[in-house]
């Protein structure tokens, strides 16, 4: 765990409202794994008052990415960070996927909206693991879409502009009919409802399943005890987001 | 060289500068970010008899300059702390005021008697007055008497510091404050969070599971200095302030108020470091003032002959 100062390479928009954030961050840009998240301090005011975590993205060098939609003051303010400026941040947190387990060969990521989020840095240490790698992202739109540094992708659109009309679960559905792809092992991040879905069908489909959560967080580091995760048969009710997630096999959590 | 340490009842403290319960955990998560052994000392996660899961999500939101909690003192209980974090804390040299909640008076005096036969624990705070629990309809923290009688309890069974965490949420705290000085407390620390709530207007539902929840952080800090202020007029034992502090200078206006020490809380949340930024940056501040003990600040507002005018407010 890392606190630094980190420059701003640039902030790129890459769908409307959507955007993708590089800094320079070598430290953290070595240690990061696959579904871990950053928690970046979006301003110096008290409004927001909180650090916002955001998967990361991508990692190319000394730079690390994340990507997100403007959609509220810690988003806004983010948007708008200029090359050159310095952003606080705390990372790499949490725990990610297990990707590199030998008893699958083919991963399914799957990313619902701003979900996408973390299947680039994941597909980048697929590829070096040598799994084979489908990726399947849903969006309300195709112009929502956001489809590069992934490998394999098939399409899913809530207004059917794009690919499958439906939602990306129905597309796991189409792409993995039963019997198929035993070998299989699913990745999937995205909102809640989608989440839920997914877990659903993994569980009919009696595959394995992993899934990254988003939720609202004070700390980020385990000690506030903010952001509980229900646990399913266990001994705890509760598992904290920050620490023990935000990725989670579905069979060990309550979507 | 500024003097910052300081004694509650003959324990020692580095300086004046202590994490607040709840925003530290046990005192080991955060060595990563920051030496915990520069902190006056760490005041842990409140305690309980048995371990407790907490309340269910959302747990927080945030607000204008603050967040509102209902965590429910989800907490590991006493048992495994005193297995799994006073070694660790032990061999740290710091502080360590160990926080106790609980929701009966036996309960209280059940977890004090096993940190006491445990050892390693310098001071204890009484958490009276979480506002995310209210089992048997009990809120030991609004009934003067009940707050009374968790102290004279806890006093017969311990010498160590007893310092009680009192709320905000009273009619008058001072009168809180003065009946646990008659019952023996050392110390009290003013103020626990306020009662507060936030509303989606678009789903009219509550943003927490519990509807109400605990304000923290800087909105809360003019409510607590004036808290303190009153506390610390009332009573002579020490007042440990606590409430939006995240800067030296929220550090130094608690202590002119009459605060002895003061406690960082929500700030940690925002960089667990902030608590070592505030110690350091009174010192610093105290050099730059000629000050040579951070103690000879306490309680040296001057209310004699006008007020001042804030020069930066533009």
């Amino acid at each position: 765990m890392l606190h630094i100062l980190a420059r701003v390479l640039h902030v790129t928009s890459v769908a409307p409202n959507v955007y993708v954030l590089a800094f320079h961050a070598p430290d953290l840009a070595a240690a990061v794994r696959p579904g871990q998240f950053v928690n970046i301090l979006t301003g110096d005011s008290l409004q927001p008052l909180l650090r916002r975590p955001f998967s990361v993205y991508r990692t190319e060098g000394d730079a690390v990415e994340v990507i997100f939609q403007r959609v509220g003051k810690g988003t806004a303010a983010l948007s708008l960070a200029q090359p050159g400026g310095f952003l606080d941040i705390i990372g790499p947190l949490g725990a990610g996927f297990h990707l590199d387990d030998p008893r699958y060969q083919t991963a399914v990521l799957i990313g619902g909206g701003l979900g996408v989020a973390p299947l680039p840095i994941a597909t980048a240490a697929l590829q070096k693991a040598g799994k084979r790698v489908v990726t399947l992202l849903g969006a309300r739109t195709a112009g929502q879409l956001v489809e590069t540094h992934l490998e394999n992708v098939h399409v899913a659109t809530d207004d059917g502009t794009r690919g499958l009309h439906g939602t990306v679960v129905d597309l796991a559905a189409q792409y993995l009919p039963v019997g198929a792809h035993e070998d299989a092992r699913l990745f999937g991040c995205g909102p809640t409802p989608m989440l839920r879905a997914l877990a659903e069908f993994a569980r009919t489909r009696a595959l394995e399943c992993e899934v990254s959560l988003e939720g609202q967080m004070a700390c980020g580091i385990g000690i506030c005890q903010g952001c509980p995760v229900e646990l399913t048969g266990q001994l705890r009710t509760y598992a904290l987001m920050c620490k023990d997630g935000p990725v989670f096999n579905t069979r060990d959590i309550v979507i | 060289m500024v003097r910052t340490e300081f004694h509650i009842a003959g324990v020692h403290f580095k300086n004046r500068v202590l994490a607040a319960s709840g925003t530290f955990g046990y005192g080991d998560e955060c060595t990563d970010l920051v030496d915990v052994q520069r902190l006056g000392g760490i005041v842990t996660k409140s305690l309980s008899l048995k371990p407790r899961d907490g309340n269910p999500p959302p747990r927080i939101v945030e607000t204008s300059g603050g967040m509102l909690n209902s965590i429910g003192l989800a907490n590991i209980g006493v048992h495994r702390f005193i297995a799994e974090k006073l070694p660790r804390l032990r061999a740290l040299d710091i502080t360590v005021v160990a926080n106790i909640a609980a929701s009966s008076v036996d309960e209280y005096c059940a977890v004090l008697d096993l940190l006491e036969e445990a050892g390693g624990a310098h001071a204890y705070e009484i958490n009276v007055s979480c506002p995310n629990v209210k089992e048997g309809g009990l809120n030991f923290g609004t009934d003067c008497a009940m707050t009374a009688g968790i102290t004279r309890r806890l006093r017969a069974r311990t010498r160590k510091p007893l310092i009680l965490k009192l709320t905000p949420n009273v009619a008058q705290i001072s009168t809180f404050a003065r009946a646990v000085q008659d019952e023996g407390a050392d110390a009290v620390s003013v103020i626990n969070t306020l009662i507060g709530m936030a509303i989606d207007i678009r789903t009219r539902k509550p943003l927490l599971s519990t509807v109400t929840g605990g304000l923290s952080g800087p909105a809360i800090k003019p409510v607590a200095l004036a808290k303190v202020y009153e506390t610390a007029r009332s009573v002579h034992i020490p007042v440990i302030g606590i409430g939006g502090i995240s800067t030296p200078s929220d550090a130094i206006e608690f202590f002119l108020a009459g605060a002895t020490a003061v406690q960082v809380g929500t700030a940690n949340f925002i960089d667990p470091a902030a608590g070592v930024h505030v110690a350091e940056g009174i010192a610093t501040w105290c050099t730059t003032q000629g000050i040579d003990d951070v103690g000879k600040l306490v309680g040296t507002l001057d209310t004699q002959g006008g007020v001042s005018v804030l020069e930066s407010w533009l």
